[in-house]
């Protein structure tokens, strides 16, 4: 095995460590040199997955049930790519934003810790390493929510850590629970014994744990409360991060252990996830509309946009599944870019408010011409990525006879459409805002400003590309999509990958 | 054994739950770090609650062994517990300090509508 | 504040046999219960020690290391150690043995998880140290 399949967990690592050093030209360039570093790695890493290769490697050369199994397949592959293109995006962004007292207060190493907990959580093929992979995630990005000490940030990262703690503490119950019922925790073990198990009673209380668990951090539909309270609060940096995908992770840990481990106790939950789908969708939708702050505004379309991924757990056909990697890709993308783009605003403007902000594509077309790509990206209009991430979603809820979902779909993708029109009118066409007049004393020096408009340019150039040409995503998430899907008497093209990988090194024959 | 063994653990994830639930930020920080607790002894019970041999290699028989999985999962747990138990007393601590006093409810600002 | 003269000959007495007892917990703990973790936790014990009877400017002027440069090199010889099995075994941490035998001491088993745990044991070191002077400065200032 090539040690790119460990590359990365430790090139984050060692970023961060680095980062801790006392000197600040240095831990900038370590920082810096890393996130490209990581990159480099996860382009790599898609390289050699593109064909629908699946890399397992297992940790110590312990075979499977007993070592940790570390999997690449197609899925992981799209995660780790977006992980690095984010990291190293928003990284320049954040190297080009971040106040000298964060940064003081080790801001870049918990970035790059942050990064290490995704990536882990992206590569581990067990159950109880997702569980460290989320907490080395969730710590960093507790931290990273309170760091500045600002009232809003302290009071919104209690809500944030508390409810974020309770998901960790039945996460690691209901892993507990799958020791217990299968006397094992690595991902494609536990895929083989559900399947032999008799007693669907069992997985059932097991998926509606795992629902509640990951959804908490997902942020769907009763379970968002924390999100809208406490995303807004720190740097736009964090929110861009944190908005983009933190809460994918909750989404993709569902589809690993739901569709993956679980199938046939989530076809038990399938109406139950189809009205989690639609309120998530609905409620999202509606809470956007009625903000005037952009962050806050953006934080709703989050839970709104984590409903359409839903959607395709909801339908729970490989085509669906398969549309619902393709909407991953586009919606981290646009909603970044649009967190980013907000972020420069308030840097020319010096307000995130829709009623003292105004005038903007007079004095600044380009962010105008970068927000306009975006939002109508994500509110789906083509020829823009949304388009085709809808279509592919909308087009299997229709193949799996699901009227009612895409209706709401549908519905919702109007009322995105319209808030997005919401922020253009009152931020980029109406004259002038309440306070401003585009002289905004910024604290930024030309060369950092320059970057943090090339990190969100390029992001939207990302969304820009994508809607242009959606075809090789497409097939990419086709192969992710099947290989989670058992065909005929064969289990699915992961289990089946890492099965084999530890019948090479003398493992498990079964 | 095992009756025991699940009346504590319900005890201890309901008395978190109480605690979670009350206005003061003490007690929500307790609350959760019982919790965990609760969730610790679960994990626990996975693994037989039966006195067997140390589980090392040449000195015990395989069949007489202990399970050492749950163990090793609980040390995880534990550790991970103790750094988040941490990290929210000292941001529990900040936070009282910014707001003057420990009760939850005055802690909404975020919620609202703000002019910034 | 003053500091008591006993407790400061008794930490300055505790310290070497605090690093010698956590280096045979390093050593100890491929087999036995021990290990990396533990040791390092009592190794830093002793500079903690030395902290709390000195005071922790005179303990950072004294040792004169940059306890998160102790870290990072902790996580390189970590990797390192899995590096090595990914390169000669195929598998990142799998383990090489390297077993010398030496006239008068017997056979020596070297292996990567040893140094692994070596590496776990700096980290553990240097970040217990790092967060214990960062919060003893801390307190140190608001006593003053």
């Amino acid at each position: 095995m090539s040690p790119l399949i460990i590359a990365p967990i430790l090139i984050p690592l060692i970023t961060g460590f680095s980062a801790l050093l006392k000197r600040r030209g240095r831990r900038r360039v370590a920082f810096a040199l890393g996130m490209s570093a990581n990159l480099i790695a996860a382009v790599l890493m898609m390289a050699s997955t593109f064909d629908g290769t699946i890399l397992v490697s297992q940790m110590g050369n312990h075979p499977m049930p007993f070592g940790i199994s570390l999997v690449v397949d197609p899925l992981s592959a799209i995660m780790l790519l977006l992980t690095a293109v984010m990291a190293f995006l928003v990284g320049i962004f954040a190297l080009a934003t971040i106040d000298a007292n964060r940064e003081r207060f080790a801001f870049f190493p918990l970035f790059a810790f942050l990064i290490v907990g995704l990536n882990f959580a992206f590569l581990t093929g067990d159950l109880f390493s997702l569980y460290v992979a989320f907490e080395i995630m969730l710590m960093s990005s507790f931290v990273m929510v309170t760091l500045g000490g600002e009232r809003g940030q302290l009071e919104g990262g209690i809500k944030y850590v508390t409810i974020n703690l309770i998901s960790s503490t039945i996460f690691v119950v209901a892993a507990g629970l799958t020791y217990t019922v299968a006397g094992t925790l690595n991902i494609a073990h536990l895929a083989i014994r559900f399947s032999e198990l008799a007693d669907p009673g069992v997985t059932l209380v097991l998926a509606g744990m795992f629902l509640i668990a990951f959804g908490i951090k997902a942020a769907i539909f009763p379970l968002f409360f924390w999100l809208p309270a406490s995303y807004h609060t720190p740097p736009i940096a964090v929110t861009a991060l944190f908005g983009g995908l933190l809460t994918k992770v909750g989404v993709y840990a569902m589809w690993r252990m739901l569709i993956l481990v679980l199938p046939a106790a989530t076809a038990v939950l399938q109406p139950l996830l189809i009205v989690i789908s639609i309120l998530t969708m609905i409620v999202g939708v509606l809470g956007a509309v009625a903000q005037m702050d952009v962050r806050r505004l953006l934080s709703f379309h989050v839970i709104s946009q984590i409903g359409y991924l839903l959607m395709s757990l909801a339908i729970g056909t490989s085509e669906a599944l398969s549309a619902g990697i393709f909407f991953m890709v586009h919606v981290i993308l646009a909603k970044t870019a649009l967190f980013l783009i907000s972020g420069v605003v308030h840097e020319f403007e010096g307000s995130y408010h829709l009623k003292y902000l105004g005038g903007v594509t007079k004095r600044h077309p380009g962010a105008a011409l970068m927000f306009f790509v975006a939002a109508l990206a994500l509110a789906g209009i083509p020829p823009f990525s949304g388009f085709w991430a809808k279509l592919l979603l909308l087009r299997a809820g229709i193949a799996a006879e699901q009227y009612l979902l895409v209706g709401v779909g549908f519905a919702v993708s109007l009322l995105t459409l319209y808030s997005m029109i919401k922020i253009w009118n009152e931020v980029y066409w109406k004259p002038n805002g309440k306070a401003s007049n585009g002289a905004h004393a910024s604290p930024l020096t030309k060369i950092e400003r320059r970057a943090m408009i090339g990190a969100a340019a390029v992001m939207v150039a990302l969304v820009f590309a994508l809607g242009i040409a959606p075809e090789p995503v497409i097939e990419l998430s086709n192969r992710a999509a099947a290989d989670l899907f058992p065909t005929g008497t064969q289990q699915s093209g992961y289990v089946e990958a890492v099965v084999a990988a530890s019948a090479d090194i003398g493992g498990l024959s079964e | 054994m095992t009756i025991l063994y699940a009346v504590t653990i319900g005890v201890l994830f309901a008395c978190g739950t109480y605690l979670v639930l009350r206005r003061s930020l003490v007690r929500l920080i307790i609350g959760l770090s019982l919790l965990t607790y609760a969730a610790n002894l679960m994990i626990f019970t996975s693994g037989n609650l039966q006195q067997r041999g140390t589980p090392i290699a040449g000195e015990t028989q395989p069949e007489a062994m202990a399970d050492p999985l749950p163990q090793a999962l609980i040390l995880t747990a534990i550790v991970i517990s103790f750094g988040v138990t941490a990290f929210t007393l000292a941001l529990g601590y900040r936070a009282s300090q910014a707001v003057g006093g420990d009760d939850l409810d005055a802690m909404q600002t975020t919620d609202q509508e703000e002019l910034t | 504040m003053t500091r008591s003269p006993f407790f400061k000959f008794l930490a300055r007495a505790m310290m070497p046999i605090l690093i010698l007892f956590s280096i045979f917990f390093l050593l100890r703990g491929h087999n036995q219960p021990g290990g990396g973790f533990v040791g390092g936790l009592v190794g830093a014990s002793s500079i903690v020690l030395m902290t709390l009877a000195y005071g922790a400017e005179e303990v950072a002027r004294q040792m004169r290391f940059d306890f998160r440069r102790v870290m990072l090199w902790g996580v390189i010889v970590a990797v390192i150690a899995g590096m090595l099995g990914l390169i000669f075994q195929s598998s990142f941490l799998g383990s090489i043995w390297f077993k010398p035998y030496l006239d008068g001491i017997g056979r020596l088993e070297l292996g990567t998880p040893a140094l692994f745990d070596a590496g776990v044991y700096i980290v553990v070191f240097g970040a217990t140290v790092a967060i214990v002077m960062a919060m003893a400065e801390e307190s140190d200032r608001e006593v003053e």
